[in-house]
């Protein structure tokens, strides 16, 4: 149809990967992803140029944000599927580890740990993704991997051994 | 070679990982990563880490993409949805006074002294709309019905004030129910999706300067102007949220009221 939509289509799939490991919940990732693609096609006539992905990411970062505000009033539970992970010792147990790890930051953290090394974004995209300073991003990745490190090494110590 | 090395920080050994560091640092940190151990090994986690969260979910770009995600569907529905804005905007409202009112004690025990009890009744309202995507607002900001429609149930005149300085634009607003009687909120956006409210009720309580409050991950600004209480609710960031705040003092401001410089807790 347009330039705008072409590019907006192309940006679905980096957008739900992004979303998924930012929830860990398929629903829910599709529900930010679809979200997200509702407001910018919305605010088609808003987007003065630019780098439509980037402007995606920042929707959908914001739109997590105001998700999880709005869920901060409510008391803290874990998904099922965590406690059978606990127990678990198969093949999966690796994959199942870090979700659990990205499930113990803050979302801020844990979304600049994600922009950076699962959709390769440079620190001053993410920047201005997160309407922060760029030093605030390093700060939120150093603290991103320090937590996810101590993580790991409380879980998983004879696996380390191992490395 | 050694001794003329500025020592590596922590942040240049991210940026190191991350491709961010300019190449002529580049073999200083590697000279320095070579000659301790302790920080190799630190890097070496990271890189893991990074392997392991691409491993997780690099796959999900090759999976099928839903149909509900698809763009010409989702152009139709929202046109489709606009043929429904009038049951949509009595849904909202039905949902919008529930919600309200179940919510209502819900925070810190419902224990909460009178003065405050409209700022606790704001923030909640925030937290509850700005999640709301579809229907974040009742009435829609393009409405000519809506300010006189909120001044009318509310019982006293309300005017937006423009914050399209800060790139927030008013969208629309909505009636509530408060403990002293109807209540309004407005709602504002930024062109990212970042939302702030200013929620406005009859106000039993004297005149105030500023006020800051903060609960979790959201924050307000609250202050009392004649027979008016105001609340500008947003992220729970001080700085720029007073700024926002401030702004709206001025611009609301009944001529009347303590300097806004005296600003309280």
């Amino acid at each position: 149809m347009n330039g705008f939509r072409d590019s907006v289509e192309a940006a679905i799939p980096a957008l739900r990967r992004y979303a998924r490991a930012l929830t860990r919940d398929r629903d829910l990732a599709d529900d930010l992803v679809q979200d997200t693609l509702v407001r910018a096609l919305r605010s088609e006539r808003l987007f003065h140029g630019g780098d439509i992905r980037k402007w995606l990411y920042t929707i959908l970062t914001n739109l997590n944000r105001n998700r999880l505000r709005s869920l901060a009033r409510r008391p803290a539970s874990v998904p099922i599927e965590d406690f059978d992970a606990v127990q678990q010792a198969g093949p999966e147990a690796g994959g199942r580890d870090i979700d659990r790890a990205l499930g113990t930051l803050t979302d801020d953290q844990r979304a600049a740990l994600l922009l950076v090394v699962l959709e390769g974004l440079s620190y001053r995209e993410v920047a201005e993704i997160q309407g922060v300073p760029i030093g605030t991003v390093m700060s939120r990745l150093a603290r991103a991997r320090a937590q996810v490190k101590s993580f790991l090494d409380r879980e998983r110590p004879s696996l380390r051994r191992i490395k | 070679m050694t001794e003329r090395t500025v020592p590596v920080t922590e942040d240049e050994l991210h940026a190191f990982v991350d491709g961010e560091l300019p190449a002529d640092r580049r073999q200083e940190v590697e000279a320095w990563l070579a000659a301790r151990p302790d920080d190799a090994a630190r890097l070496a986690a990271w890189r893991s880490q990074e392997d392991a969260i691409r491993a997780q979910y690099a796959s999900v770009v090759d999976e099928p993409i839903p149909e509900r995600l698809d763009l010409d569907r989702l152009t139709r529905r929202s046109r489709s949805r606009r043929m429904l804005a009038a049951a949509a905007v009595l849904v909202a409202f039905l949902a919008g006074s529930a919600s309200g009112w179940l919510g209502r004690g819900v925070w810190e025990g419902g224990n909460v002294p009178a003065s405050r009890a409209v700022v606790v009744e704001a923030l909640e309202a925030h937290r509850l709309y700005i999640a709301e995507v579809r229907h974040p607002v009742e009435v829609a900001a393009d409405a000519k019905h809506l300010l006189p429609w909120l001044s009318r149930k509310v019982g006293s005149p309300l005017r937006a004030p423009n914050l399209k300085s800060f790139g927030l634009k008013l969208i629309g607003g909505r009636l509530l129910p408060g403990t002293k009687g109807p209540a309004a909120l407005l709602m504002y956006e930024g062109p990212s999706g970042e939302r702030f409210t200013l929620y406005f009720a009859r106000a039993t309580a004297p005149d105030s300067a500023l006020r800051y409050r903060e609960s979790g991950q959201v924050a307000a600004f609250y202050w009392v102007d004649g027979e008016v209480s105001y609340v500008i609710s947003g992220p729970a960031e001080r700085n720029r949220l007073q700024k926002v705040a401030e702004a709206a003092y001025d611009q609301l401001d009944g001529g009347r009221r303590p300097q806004r410089s005296t600003l309280l807790q």
